[in-house]
């Protein structure tokens, strides 16, 4: 299976963070399992001329592709032209080469939020015009219309994530490549279940201040963060406590709020990522399927519940009061 | 006269979008233009957020300098209020930075540099079959056990910063998470892997030695590792003959502690080196597709001219230090730090060369640094201070990434930003020209590079452009 990767309009950073796939590392794991790249610009020998005849090969369809990965957001502005990003020595916008390329492609992947929704890059008020692949934030419909189907059939494969996990981009590719990725083992926002099916609150180490509504005030402390500092883990797609980052790392377990980078829009939460937004002194957000009443409820009676231990340590950058054992028969 | 003009893109194994024109004559580049293609708008994306917002949104500029950008971020709120970060805060961060600057520079040599050596264009050279087996790109030996070399020491950032790129560890008063003994001896048991990596692979020999070295010809004399291969390939290709640059360097200095920094700031030009001072710095907009004067970044604004008229070629504003073109980067600011192998090397100017020389010796020093950072750690100290951002401010703040000096500055107006500006190393290396018409460094180290008759896209323009290892997602932004 043969890969062809544009790096449209982010940061970079999905490639990088591919780059830290381990065990085996990315080009073993790719190569183990038939995938190779056509070509890919951070990692590909080829330049220039040599880039614009692969280029030229796969459009005419004489170079057949089977997998184009789109890494960014697709730029629309200036005036609708595209021309705030030109894929450079070809005259065209990266726009034009999407909307090219795509329907040559039997599988579409958008690699990273950028790509998936827009992201960071459509921020503010996305002053290059911003779109995802295939969706608009939560619109359906982007750079390609909402309808668009590669030939295998699939939508645009949403590997939604800032950046993205490198296991979410291979085992993608992995289960594409073994024909195990079907429209039903996509998200309703075309996320790959295996790893949206999870949300970031699964095994955050948090979790036992979160269930006594322990919270820390500042950052660097050790409480639940849901109540004053951002944190959307129990609402945000994604199995980052699961499987953990670069060797185990995850947002929540380093001190600082997830701020749901797997969904559209995340750029824009209407108040600073690392404060809570609150209605009358009560977090405005709730956990992912729970009911407000019983929120309510059990934070209340959870709250009043809370051991000494969780509270003294909420509060505390390391560990104060550790967990009281239990004696031996008298 | 033999003239053609050629169009150089998709210019690939640089960090984002490059396309670069030249003008040839007689085999050799007269004129070269470098055009960074590709606009996001960061700086107007931040206007009306809350200060606090730029450590999560400009981080996300750039993917391979993330902890650059956070750390420039946090230092210049800092700035604004006032204060710095606790001691022990400012040291984890200054690991998450150096691990960052360190596998950038392998990157760097390894994936995108090293790479071209393995060209079939070079077949028959001496050194050629041993490129193949070392560097050719993806497959290489050198290039897997980098990227897993890499992979490993990113766990430091893993454990510190949960994950890598975009962590939002770093803040103005220090880290979010506070290390424990334990993890400090993660963290060492990590960076002594490493250095097994970089003493069988990358130099053969102890980091010492390679840090220990005081001279050009010690250096260029290198024959052991990785860095041995490139220094014999260096020399058959007479790469210390190419791509020279303004001989003008800017540092401002890398990893902010409270004793100071441990690469020193400054300005260096012909054996003189004179303290920094951002007062002096402006971004020329002549030749950048962007309305306004030229402008010190505090005053400074970004609105592009979206009909891209001429003269402009670029999105890319042209930074200059008193009217001057400067170099930044590796080499930049171990000649700035007064590195003996690097003032010896600056003699005879920067080149190809001595920028991956730079890199390398680098790679060497950082080592020892975070070695002795993470023994430095004290689980029981505080690594997070109060800092409070003011509702009125102005700050300024300066770091050293990878590729050179980063600098971003905010202004703050009723606890809004009112101003974002940020000057990248690549916006100062890659710039276009200026209202003086004089080219960016980049754009005078092409000239005089050779074209052979059949190339369209000229090796020697690949090494040149390829040495000062740029990130054009950070130079527009």
């Amino acid at each position: 299976m043969n890969v062809l990767w544009l790096q449209s309009a982010g940061c970079g950073g999905c490639t990088m963070s591919l780059l830290c796939a381990e065990g085996p590392g990315v080009f073993d794991l790719l190569k183990g399992a038939g995938i190779s790249f056509l070509w890919h610009p951070a990692l590909s020998q080829e330049t220039g001329s040599e880039v614009r005849r692969i280029l030229a090969d796969v459009e005419s369809g004489a170079l057949p592709l089977d997998v184009l990965c789109v890494e960014g957001s697709i730029l629309t502005g200036p005036k609708g032209t595209g021309k705030f990003q030109m894929l450079s020595g070809t005259g065209r916008s990266m726009l034009d080469w999407v909307l090219s390329l795509a329907p040559r492609a039997n599988h579409v992947v958008a690699v990273g939020t950028c790509a998936t929704y827009g992201g960071v890059t459509s921020a503010g008020g996305n002053p290059a015009g911003a779109i995802g692949v295939q969706y608009d934030g939560h619109q359906p419909g982007g750079a390609l219309p909402a309808r668009f189907r590669s030939k295998s059939g699939l939508p645009v494969v949403n590997v939604a994530g800032c950046p993205t996990h490198p296991d979410w981009v291979t085992e993608t590719l992995l289960l594409l490549a073994a024909g195990e990725l079907a429209e039903t083992d996509l998200d309703a926002l075309a996320r790959p279940l295996f790893y949206a099916e999870n949300l970031v609150h699964h095994a955050c180490p948090k979790n036992e201040f979160y269930e006594y509504k322990a919270s820390a005030e500042e950052l660097s402390q050790m409480g639940c963060m849901m109540e004053h500092l951002g944190c959307v883990g129990t609402q945000a797609s994604g199995d980052c406590n699961i499987r953990g980052w670069n060797g185990g790392g995850s947002c929540t377990r380093a001190g600082y709020p997830c701020i749901n980078c797997t969904a559209p829009e995340f750029e824009e939460p209407n108040h600073p990522f690392t404060q809570t937004p609150k209605f009358a002194g009560i977090p405005i957000g709730l956990p992912s399927d729970m009911p407000k009443a019983w929120f309510m409820a059990l934070a209340s009676l959870s709250k009043a519940a809370t051991p000494k231990r969780l509270a003294e340590n909420a509060v505390a950058d390391r560990v104060k009061v550790v967990p009281s054992i239990k004696s031996g028969k008298q | 006269m033999n003239t053609r003009n050629l169009l150089v893109g998709p210019f690939n194994r640089v960090e984002g979008d490059l396309e670069i024109r030249l003008e040839v004559e007689e085999g050799k580049v007269t004129s070269a233009y470098a055009n960074s293609p590709m606009y996001r708008g960061f700086e107007p994306m931040m206007l009306g957020k809350a200060p606090i917002d730029a450590l999560t949104i400009t981080p996300r500029i750039c993917g391979i300098c993330s902890i650059s950008q956070s750390s420039a971020a946090a230092a210049a709120l800092g700035s604004a209020a006032g204060l710095a970060p606790a001691p022990q805060g400012a040291l984890v961060a200054a690991i998450m930075h150096g691990i960052e600057n360190v596998c950038d520079h392998l990157t760097h040599f390894n994936l995108f540099f090293c790479a071209d050596f393995a060209r079939p264009a070079y077949a028959g050279r001496d050194w050629h079959d041993r490129a193949v087996t070392r560097f050719t790109a993806m497959e290489g030996s050198a290039v897997r056990s980098c990227i897993e070399a890499r992979a490993q020491l990113l766990h430091i950032v893993g454990l510190l910063g949960g994950k890598w790129p975009h962590t939002l560890a770093i803040q103005p008063g220090g880290v979010t998470r506070a290390p424990t003994v334990r993890d400090r001896i993660r963290m060492s048991s990590t960076l002594a892997a490493f250095r097994r990596y970089l003493e069988t692979v990358l130099f053969g020999a102890p980091v010492e030695a390679f840090a220990a070295l005081s001279t050009a010809e010690a250096i260029t004399g290198w024959s052991r590792g990785d860095a041995g291969l490139f220094m014999e390939i260096a020399s058959d290709l007479r790469l210390s003959e190419t791509g020279q640059g303004p001989g003008r360097y800017l540092s401002f200095g890398a990893y902010p502690l409270p004793e100071g920094r441990s690469f020193g700031p400054g300005v260096w030009e012909n054996g003189t080196l004179s303290p920094m001072d951002t007062d002096r710095i402006r971004e020329d907009l002549s030749h950048a597709w962007m309305l306004g004067d030229d402008a010190h970044p505090r005053q400074g604004q970004t609105t592009p001219d979206e009909d891209m008229r001429d003269p402009a070629y670029s999105w890319c504003k042209a930074p200059r230090m008193a009217g001057q073109t400067m170099e930044t980067g590796a080499f930049a600011r171990q000649v700035v730090d007064g590195h003996p192998a690097a003032l010896d090397l600056a003699v005879d100017g920067s080149n190809v060369l001595a920028r991956v020389a730079g890199r390398l010796l680098e790679v060497a020093r950082t080592q020892m640094m975070m070695e002795e950072w993470v023994a430095q750690i004290r689980p029981e100290a505080s690594f997070m201070d109060d800092v409070p951002v003011p509702r009125e401010g102005q700050g300024e703040g300066l770091v050293e990434a990878a590729r050179g000096s980063l600098g971003h500055w905010i202004r703050i107006e009723a606890g809004k930003i009112a101003s974002y500006q940020i000057i990248a190393p690549t916006t100062w290396n890659f710039s276009p020209r200026d209202a003086h018409g004089t080219p960016g460094p980049v754009e005078a180290a092409l000239v005089g590079a050779e074209v052979g008759a059949e190339e369209d896209t000229p090796l020697s323009v690949q090494h040149i452009v390829r040495s000062f290892d740029p990130c054009m997602v950070c130079t527009v932004h």
